[in-house]
């Protein structure tokens, strides 16, 4: 197991491109997870700092969306135990996890068909909704008033990624690339502090891919919003990610910034085949 | 309706014609923009202390008078305003296109030497830093949208409610300064400066007087009964001189109400939800709407698609008749009534048009069919002819005298004139100041009497006394045998067809002619679904030999019809290319306005053009091509020429 070095507990971190990024907001501890006689993920530790796009890699099977639904609570752990915001987190549903800021989207669009997409970033605000089922089913004072602050947020966010000439279109008619934004607009409606992206980009061509990868520099930027994605695509991964965890049959096989993973030759085995010049 | 004003009491700069309207209609809607899936509204006594706050704001940042603001950005209120408060700070405002390059905008910007910048966005803010060391007198940026801009250097840099904010808090210090820069404005003072697109060489930078924009606006308001309570929709390019009519100009003479849409893609749903009364729009939008209804008519449920051709064919037959107020059968317009109710209505609702009073289009000949479609539903479509030099109007079509062969009767105020080789000539109140910064052009377009050019042929229809257009001046020509070459006369004849989108003849001095042709990716596209053609690219659909097969019985199509024209008969196309790529703005081809500019397309595919005349039967080519972000990259092709029958002509006959 690695120990965090002295540069890792400081409170700031510089990457390289000079970017100042904050301190630990989450951080993984000896992660193993087992489906019956499977180890998905051995002993893994890594962390998130504050207002960085962390990427997570490998090649296939490796555990990375494995990773990914343990952060977001779907999985329970084995061993180890996550921390988030200083405390250690207990064995939680999905949904506790989503109310203390953890939003994601899904390697396979997962979002309401025939709903539109006004509806479907709505939904993103629901666990945000405190008024009782029947102020909101008579939709009178709390329930209201909910609705006009949630209406607000989401059109935000329709606005930032600029979706609002399909707002009121039903989901099933948009095509694939536009349902990927969808979704990430509903995550984003969540106002998350802690934003989780299972391979953002699979399946766009080039032209979708700059985009995405325009919106998800402009969500860190903007909203300041930490970002963990897994994506395939190297040259997306090097260019938007600000640290790198690699991972191969379940064991972290690096962590660092972009530059230090490429010249890493145990990763370059593993995944990258050939050296990236 | 505004009380009726005469030169010497009446507002007699932009922003006192403001100050007029938030004291006489200050609650009523000014501008209205939808933002976050609302419609967000300003009245005019806000919209003058907006105007006010900007431009205490420019004020306090050193905008003297006489200095240049550009505006660049889509339609939005805010820029607007930005253009009104130039002017009360006593600087010319100058709106850009959005869509120009860096170096397009370096040109501008450098030729005026605009000290200050508004600008919409980031992407506006890149491109003026990139181009900003060869601007020596640009000092300042202030932009809408701070976003992606957070990191960027602020030192120049201002976001446009902190520069309001800045005037806000500094009234005290620069409010008489602020209205005794508005008092000096008058008459003669520069309301705006426009740069013309330039089909040739480089922009020039039309100055438009108070006189010129006031006078106009009343006019032409008069002219179609414009009110109070009409209501436009913004969404033509700002720097373009109609927009700055329309929505600056006649919106503040008149008080009515400008809306702008939420983006550029949500135009459509915007138009329905606004539902304006007075509308402008050049013949590609009304081209490109009538081709998706009929795309999706085809789409349609077989009832609804013969409901929907029998009351279209009976709308044809009496339609606008009825709408120009002509004596119509009963059992006609009882028909018409119930077409109304089961078709033209939902059809104008859908379209956005229900509520049209006054519609316009201009710019480019418009189809007799398509115009003929949106009247026979009962929309008033007219033509109008006009250029930035004339702010805007010199002809108008009037109501009950509609026609799609003719751009109408001259404009209140403007006198015309045809010179010997058939060019129009005309002088009104309208006339531009000059091009800025360049008295020899001036000198060659407005002689001393103020009669200005206007590089167009045509002549006036006896009787109507209505003006038709013929050509650009300057590109009819000579064929090698004497006849007449009109090549726009041609290629609008073929852009009438959905299937071509754009069209370039050539034939000067030589002995027949040829064409290139574009072909309209939507319309086409469709009909290879519809048939089960694949095609992965542009390139590769242009190129199909069906697709070849029906842009050739639209050639002869044309070709015939040309022929039965005597005077322009020698300019039927014998040959023509489809063309591997379609003719784009960023590759200098066409004007931003999307006007062919011969010149460069004739160099540019010389190769093609030599073909096109040696007879042979396919040429190979190489294009360079320019994307949207400025990269460069290229093309290969081989291109089909394909022969077209032409019509035996007299000329010909009398030859044998």
């Amino acid at each position: 197991m690695e120990r965090d070095s002295v540069k890792d507990q400081a409170d700031s971190y510089v990457t390289d491109d000079g970017r100042t990024i904050g301190p630990t907001v989450m951080e993984m501890k000896n992660i193993t997870l087992r489906f019956g006689g499977v180890e998905a993920i051995k002993d893994i530790s890594f962390d998130i700092r504050e207002g960085e796009i962390r990427a997570i890699i490998g090649p296939n099977g490796a555990g990375k969306s494995s990773m990914l639904n343990v952060i977001s609570g779907f999985y329970v752990p084995q061993e180890g135990e996550v921390w988030y915001k200083g405390a250690q987190r207990p064995p939680m549903k999905p949904y506790q996890v989503a109310q203390q800021g953890i939003a994601r989207t899904f390697q396979n669009i997962a979002l309401f068909e025939g709903m539109s997409v006004l509806d479907n970033v709505m939904t993103g605000r629901l666990t945000q909704m405190k008024s009782g089922l029947l102020a909101q089913s008579l939709w009178k004072g709390k329930a209201e008033r909910e609705e006009v602050e949630n209406r607000e947020i989401a059109e935000k966010v329709i606005d930032f990624l600029e979706i609002q000439a399909i707002r009121k279109t039903p989901v099933a008619r948009l095509p694939y690339g536009l349902k990927k934004r969808v979704e990430l607009a509903r995550a984003l409606a969540a106002e998350p502090t802690i934003l989780l992206l299972d391979e953002p980009m699979a399946g766009m061509n080039v032209e979708e891919k700059e985009d995405m990868s325009r919106f998800i520099l402009d969500v860190n930027d903007e909203f300041g919003t930490t970002i963990a994605l897994i994506e395939h695509d190297m040259g997306v991964v090097m260019d938007l990610s600000d640290r790198v965890v690699v991972m191969d049959y379940g064991r972290k096989i690096g962590d660092g910034s972009p530059h230090d993973v490429r010249n890493n030759q145990e990763v370059i085995d593993a995944y990258l085949g050939v050296a990236h010049d | 309706m505004a009380k009726p004003l005469t030169r010497a009491d009446g507002p007699q700069s932009v922003p006192a014609l403001l100050h007029r309207n938030a004291s006489e209609f200050a609650n009523a809607p000014a501008y209205r923009e939808k933002e976050y899936g609302i419609w967000q509204s300003w009245t005019w006594s806000q919209t003058r202390d907006e105007v006010e706050a900007l431009a205490l704001g420019f004020l306090e940042l050193g905008l003297d008078e006489g200095d240049f603001v550009a505006v660049i950005g889509r339609n939005r209120p805010y820029l607007y305003w930005a253009m009104i408060a130039a002017e009360m700070a006593g600087a010319v405002p100058v709106p850009l296109y959005q869509d120009a390059n860096a170096e397009e905008m370096a040109y501008v910007m450098g030729h005026c030497g605009a000290r200050i910048a508004v600008v919409g966005d980031q992407e506006q803010v890149d491109k003026i830093i990139e181009v900003q060391a060869q601007l020596p007198d640009f000092e300042r940026m202030i932009y809408l949208d701070p976003r992606g801009l957070r990191k960027y250097d602020h030192s120049k840099l201002d976001q446009y409610s902190a520069v309001q904010e800045l005037g806000r808090a500094n009234r005290e210090k620069h409010i008489a300064e602020l209205e005794a820069r508005q008092a000096k404005l008058n008459y003669d003072s520069t309301g705006v400066m426009l740069y013309t697109s330039g089909t040739t060489g480089k922009p020039k930078g039309v100055v438009l007087s108070n006189r010129n924009v006031i006078e106009t606006a009343k006019s032409s308001s008069e002219f179609d009964n414009l009110k109070r309570t009409d209501e436009i929709l913004a969404y033509l390019p700002m720097a373009w001189v109609g927009d700055f009519i329309f929505s600056v100009g006649q919106a503040l003479w008149t008080g009515f109400c400008t809306n702008c849409p939420e983006s550029a893609e949500t135009m459509h749903v915007d138009l329905r939800e606004i539902g304006p009364t007075y509308y402008f729009a050049p013949p590609r939008v009304f081209e490109t709407q009538l081709t998706s209804v009929m795309i999706r008519m085809e789409d349609a449920s077989r009832f609804k698609k013969w409901l929907f051709d029998k009351f279209m064919a009976h709308a044809r037959k009496v339609g606008p008749a009825i709408l120009d107020g002509k004596k119509v059968s009963a059992w006609d317009r009882a028909k018409y009534a119930l077409g109304e109710l089961m078709i033209y209505g939902p059809l104008k609702n859908t379209l956005g048009f229900s509520r049209v009073r006054v519609g316009y289009t201009a710019g480019e000949a418009i189809g007799p069919e398509i115009f003929d479609f949106y009247r026979s539903l009962g929309i008033n479509l007219k033509q109008l002819y006009g250029q930035t030099e004339a702010t805007v109007f010199i002809t108008a079509q009037p109501d009950g005298e509609v026609r799609s062969d003719t751009v109408g009767v001259t404009c209140p105020g403007v006198e015309l004139k045809i010179a010997d080789n058939g060019e129009v000539f005309y002088r009104s109140p309208g006339v531009f100041v000059e091009y800025y910064k360049n008295p020899e052009s001036t000198a060659d377009t407005k002689d001393a009497e103020g009669w200005v050019a206007t590089g167009d042929a045509g002549f006036i229809e006896e009787g109507s006394g209505h003006l038709r257009i013929i050509d650009r001046a300057k590109d009819v020509g000579q064929m090698a045998d004497g006849r007449l070459f009109a090549p726009k006369y041609v290629e609008n004849k073929l852009k009438f067809f959905p299937n071509v989108l754009e069209a370039v003849v050539f034939g000067n001095k030589r002995s027949e002619c040829t064409a290139f042709i574009n072909i309209d990716l939507t319309a086409v596209g469709n009909w290879a679904e519809r048939n089960n053609i694949g095609y992965a690219s542009y390139q590769e659909l242009a190129r199909h030999p069906q697709v070849m097969d029906t842009i050739q019985s639209h050639v002869e199509e044309v070709n015939r019809s040309v022929a039965e024209d005597e005077m322009l008969s020698g300019c039927q196309v014998h040959r023509f290319v489809v063309l591997h790529k379609e003719l784009d703005a960023d590759d200098g081809e066409l004007t931003r306005t999307r006007k062919v500019r011969r010149k460069i397309i004739e160099e540019k595919y010389a190769d093609i053009i030599t073909a096109l005349y040696d007879g042979s039967k396919q040429v190979s080519t190489e294009t360079e091509v320019t994307y949207e972000d400025g990269r460069k990259g290229s093309i290969k092709a081989t291109l089909e020429i394909r022969d077209a029958a032409v019509q035996p002509t007299s000329h010909q006959m009398a030859a044998e």
